[in-house]
């Protein structure tokens, strides 16, 4: 037996060695760019459900994929490729991602199904009360008004002539501060920048305490801000069960793709409200959606490949997804200040920033800024009106887009 | 691994647009937003008129019902028992009981003392 060449062949099949392979450092980058989300997650706790799984997929990913010759690699994107292409004999063929496979490759099936997002969404409906919207319709408005980042994003990245058509929508998303619709979207459209994404949708939800008050301080005077509002009706038992179903049926038939993530988001708050079916209802708020949440974080993790997620793109989808979510924010407050002037001074524009989604973060940012202005506001019941309106808004801006691209 | 399997640079999707269909694009699907909200919107607010007239109703039939038996709520009440550890009564003045629990707990969180060693005489809403 030759000792050396067992030797040398052990070193070979290391990954060690591939980081001095071709295009190994670009692995070594990921490495410390994963450490980084690990640290922001669990240290500054931005997100860390989901942002300490996305990071540990990212680490896994890099350090067991060097290439398409890297077959103990936990997640293959050349699968996917194939997978995506219609003259490939792989194409939609899961029988081949089971058979050759690693861990994430399959755990990613569930994402690429569509059916973590909508699960996800689910548990959302379940955990959402959406009292504050029944007893005041009107801040829907708000929620649809806070989807102006979406487009803004959409129309400079198609614009930028680097981007295509359904990559533009995927990054525009991510001004819906919503990540499962954000990751719907993209799996849908551009699963290529699926990393980015996630990861900028992810991080820019969880930077909302910071991006938002400079734009709510700008665009809203002392005197606006210090507006208290006047205590939302009482909404019936009847009401609440009533509302997921006008909800599921009216946007369905409005906008078809929206099906998966509006009918998850409204069955969920059925179960919630009807008072029947508590166990579901326990499930899917907490057992279903931590088991979700570890899929979910860790596959789209292992989307991060060094050599799809080093590149120019990144960047740019990084700078977008900021201007998305800055321009949402800007389109609620500029909604709220109307209404504000319109009611005579009865609505604080501060609840209009939490028309991006992001429940409860967003609501949470409104109730801290209007009680700074005025100690005795309390903002929180009547920025979740905005907030939860957000979350159907960009389902339908998505669905819209679904419907143009898909 | 299947040697077909090899990898192909990832391909983008779809095909790219013009300015001006990008910025028709965006133009009608902010519409489309606003669209389906303020359409949803009405449905809410039609819907929440017949519940507010249906809870209207009620509670004028709540009301004519006490009307024929005014003896009896009184007795109701001086029966009900104080709750364990109860302080006694507070007195609301234009505050509701779901506010007035409210206000108690909050004030009970900032002091940081239980809730069964404070007593609370009177809530006064200062308008």
């Amino acid at each position: 037996m030759d000792i050396l060449q067992t030797l040398k062949d052990l070193w070979l099949d290391s990954g060690f060695s591939s980081f001095f392979a071709d295009g190994g450092w670009k692995n070594l980058i990921m490495i410390i760019i994963s450490c980084v989300l690990l640290y922001l997650g669990i240290k500054k706790q931005f997100e860390p459900l989901l942002l300490v799984g996305i990071a540990f997929g990212c680490l896994l990913v890099n350090l067991s994929y060097f290439g398409p010759d890297s077959t103990d690699a936990l997640y293959h994107p050349e699968l996917w490729t194939n997978f995506l292409n219609p003259d490939h004999a792989d194409y939609h063929s899961y029988g081949t991602i089971l058979t050759h496979g690693g861990l994430l490759d399959i755990l990613y099936i569930g994402v690429k199904a569509g059916i973590y997002p909508s699960l996800i969404f689910m548990g959302v409906g379940a955990m959402t009360d959406f009292g504050p919207l029944i007893s005041n319709p009107k801040s829907l408005l708000l929620g649809a008004a806070a989807q102006m980042g979406v487009f803004l994003a959409f129309f400079g990245a198609a614009a930028s002539g680097v981007f295509t058509g359904n990559q533009a929508a995927s990054i525009g998303i991510i001004g819906g501060a919503d990540g499962p619709t954000a990751i719907f979207l993209t799996t849908k459209l551009a699963p290529e920048l699926l990393g980015p994404i996630a990861i900028a949708a992810y991080s820019y939800m969880a930077l909302i305490p910071m991006i938002q008050p400079p734009i709510m301080k700008l665009l809203t005077t002392e005197k606006e801000r210090q507006v208290k509002m006047e205590q939302n009706r009482v909404v019936s038992k009847t009401e609440k069960i009533i509302f997921p179903v006008i909800v599921a049926m009216f946007v369905i038939l409005l906008l078809p793709s929206t099906a998966p993530l509006v009918g998850a988001l409204m069955l969920g708050n059925l179960w919630r409200e009807c008072g029947v079916t508590e166990r579901l209802s326990d499930t899917v708020q907490n057992a279903l959606m931590n088991i979700i949440t570890v899929f979910l974080g860790i596959s789209v993790g292992a989307t991060t490949a060094a050599d799809s997620f080093l590149n120019l793109k990144t960047l740019l989808i990084i700078v977008l997804g900021l201007t998305a979510f800055a321009f949402s924010t800007v389109g609620g407050l500029l909604v709220g200040k109307l209404m504000y002037y319109l009611t005579g001074g009865k609505v604080n524009p501060l609840i209009g920033s939490a028309g991006v989604s992001a429940v409860p973060m967003a609501a949470r940012v409104s109730q801290m800024e209007g009680q700074k202005a005025n100690p005795s506001n309390f903002l929180l019941m009547h920025a979740m009106g905005p907030n939860v309106a957000g979350v159907i808004g960009s389902a339908i801006a998505a669905g819209f887009l679904l419907t143009v691209f898909g | 691994m299947n040697p077909t399997l090899l990898a192909t640079q990832a391909a983008d999707s779809g095909t790219k647009m013009s300015v001006g269909d990008a910025a028709i694009v965006a133009l009608v699907g902010y519409g489309v937003v606003f669209l389906g909200i303020v359409m949803l919107m009405v449905i809410l607010y039609i819907s929440g008129s017949i519940f507010k007239k249906r809870d209207a109703k009620l509670a004028a039939a709540k009301a004519a019902e006490t009307k024929t038996t005014p003896a009896a709520a009184p007795t109701a009440a001086k029966d009900i028992p104080a709750a364990p550890g109860s302080a006694g009564k507070v007195k609301l003045n234009g505050i509701a009981d779901r506010d007035a629990a409210l206000i108690m707990a909050i004030t009970a969180d900032k002091l940081e003392t239980p809730l069964n060693e404070l007593r609370f005489i009177s809530i006064k809403e200062i308008k």
